[in-house]
């Protein structure tokens, strides 16, 4: 058996009395689509930014790629392959759509400490961003200053960072947020393409996209994994039944 | 390289740099040494603003401790003068590394802050930069330091020569300008601005922004005093005031009147602010109530100083 990507062990991570992630154990394997499912303030949010590297856990270990991160500063996670991009639209405003897509580029090519050559003039940080950009399908908007772009054009950029340093592990917070069934619609078919070339963690509300691109689902409730497994067999779970009994999302659930 | 049509910002910063370079021919004719020696000063505090814009503008830094860096360059040549070393190869690179060092440890501590913490640290920093001076006994205490020669390059550069020194302190400034243009546009000041703009997600797309900024400070820090340098030879006196945090306050407002993030904007903010004072201060001694409600009008209708009314004037 392939070893996985990302191995989590263990994890807990309270706030006083909330408990934000409890012995929370689960691995992705290479090329999964591993997505993470729960109520609200069930601790999605919480795990991704202990595996980002934003929050250090209490107690417990992230290995990825064989090394042992758990204690790594966000930054060398994320020259390490480790991507996210966030729930709540996390841009450069004042730049062009090109330069905050640039600048993800650059953090992935070599130290900064370059003081002279005009950065915007060099084709190896403007050639992937215009790719990225093309990527997620916003390469006409590239010189836009993204303040005065779009809700749906915001999210896209944001994953377009996420891509731009080819990453080993994207983190997806809620790609999906706030966007209208068109732009869904869209995003959901750029996230199939997506899942053929990339190892994915994907946090997401929409139970019909959840069940039609996830590989592998895991249930959090209260910082506690209730059931991992395929989408079939999380569907038929009683636990998980159980605990979206009464939320808006058990309608996805049961239609899925 | 690409020619585009003049704009109108670019016309009054080529129109404000021919103005400076001419001034000293116009003063030799007309004997005006006043105004010579008012611009030599606007000169260097111009300086100081622009490696303060750096920091404050573009690095989102706003040390409120700037001054300080003018009064270790300043120190720095007094001090090596009245101990006999008049060589400004040795005084020049003394003060600028001693200024460097300063800004490196009052920086490292007070980048591991933001906002009023910042601003606070930085103060401090200031403060204690000031009352160090004060208590130089040795070397004038509060009552300052006269410098009796200018530094000494030998060869042809002769600090004394009025227009020399003005020249020389245009040349600076310009050469400051222009670095501070190329670090912006660099990659290192992308660094900058990304973490000035959002520094969550510069950690997230894996930056380490903490030594970008450290080092940014420094280089600030490194440039003002070399303005403070300029300054103790252009007035031939260093005092515990010239760092005084009010003096910081000044600098300030030269970049916030001029415009913060625009790479010539302190220049002009610097002479907006000395030319009005010389002029106000004319007519009144009070010359601040009427600076006070100017700088209030700026702060809240042109928050890109005079370089952003410029450009609004462009884009129509």
């Amino acid at each position: 058996m392939a070893e996985p990507l990302l191995q989590i062990q263990g994890l807990s991570k309270r706030f006083g009395g909330v408990v934000a992630a409890a012995d929370v154990t689960f691995a992705v394997m290479p090329g999964e689509m591993h997505a993470v499912i729960g109520p609200n303030g069930a601790g999605k949010t919480t795990l991704i930014a202990q595996l980002a590297g934003e929050l250090l856990p209490d107690s417990g270990a992230i290995r990825f790629a064989g090394a042992d991160i758990t204690r790594w500063p966000a930054w060398r996670r994320s020259r390490a392959g480790i991507a996210r991009s966030f729930q709540i639209t996390s841009l450069f405003p004042e730049f062009t759509a090109l330069d905050n897509v640039a600048l993800a580029v650059q953090a992935t090519v070599g130290h900064s400490f370059r003081f002279w050559r005009d950065a915007r003039a060099e084709s190896a940080l403007r050639a992937p961003a215009r790719a990225a950009l093309a990527r997620v399908g916003l390469a006409h908007r590239a010189d836009a200053v993204v303040a005065r772009l779009s809700h749906g054009e915001h999210r896209q950029i944001e994953l377009a960072i996420a891509l731009a340093g080819r990453p080993r592990l994207l983190l997806l917070d809620e790609p999906m947020a706030g966007l209208g069934p068109e732009e869904s619609a869209r995003m959901v078919m750029l996230l199939e393409e997506l899942k053929r070339e990339y190892t994915l963690v994907l946090i997401e509300h929409d139970m019909d996209a959840v069940f039609t691109l996830a590989d592998r689902i895991s249930v959090l409730v209260d910082g506690r994994l209730i059931a991992t497994g395929t989408p079939d067999v999380i569907r038929a779970d009683p636990d998980v039944r159980r605990a979206y009994l009464g939320e808006d999302d058990a309608e996805g659930l049961s239609d899925g | 390289m690409k020619l585009r049509p003049l704009s109108l910002g670019n016309a009054v910063a080529a129109a404000l740099i021919a103005f400076l370079l001419l001034l000293p021919i116009y003063c030799g004719f007309a004997g005006d040494v006043f105004l010579l020696t008012l611009f030599t000063r606007i000169l260097i505090l111009a300086l100081a603003a622009t490696s303060l814009n750096l920091i404050m503008g573009f690095g989102g830094m706003p040390s409120f401790g700037h001054a300080a860096f003018l009064g270790i360059g300043g120190y720095a040549v007094g001090i090596l003068a009245a101990e006999g070393i008049v060589s400004g190869f040795v005084q020049w690179p003394v003060a600028v590394g001693v200024s460097a060092l300063f800004a490196f440890v009052a920086g490292a501590l007070a980048l591991r802050t933001r906002g009023v913490h910042f601003i606070m640290i930085t103060l401090a920093f200031g403060q204690m930069a000031y009352y160090v001076a004060s208590s130089l006994a040795g070397y004038g205490g509060d009552d300052g330091l006269t410098i009796d020669r200018r530094s000494q390059f030998g060869g042809g550069l002769d600090l004394s020569n009025r227009a020399g020194f003005y020249y020389l302190c245009l040349a600076l400034l310009l050469g400051g300008v222009y670095l501070v243009h190329r670090l912006v546009n660099s990659r290192f000041g992308w660094v900058l601005r990304g973490a000035r703009s959002n520094e969550r997600r510069m950690r997230s797309i894996g930056f380490p922004t903490y030594r970008y900024r450290l080092t940014c400070f420094v280089i600030a820090g490194a440039m003002c005093g070399l303005a403070g340098v300029l300054l103790a030879n252009f007035s031939e006196f260093i005092s515990p005031a010239a760092m005084y945090w009010t003096r910081s306050g000044d600098l300030i407002v030269m970049v916030v009147l001029g415009g913060m993030g625009s790479a010539l904007g302190p220049v002009m903010g610097a002479v907006a602010l000395l030319v009005l004072e010389e002029m106000l201060s004319g007519v009144t001694e009070h010359w601040q109530i009427i600076l006070g409600p100017l700088l209030v009008a700026v702060v809240l209708y042109a928050r890109g100083g005079i370089a952003g009314i410029l450009e609004t004037f462009e884009r129509g």
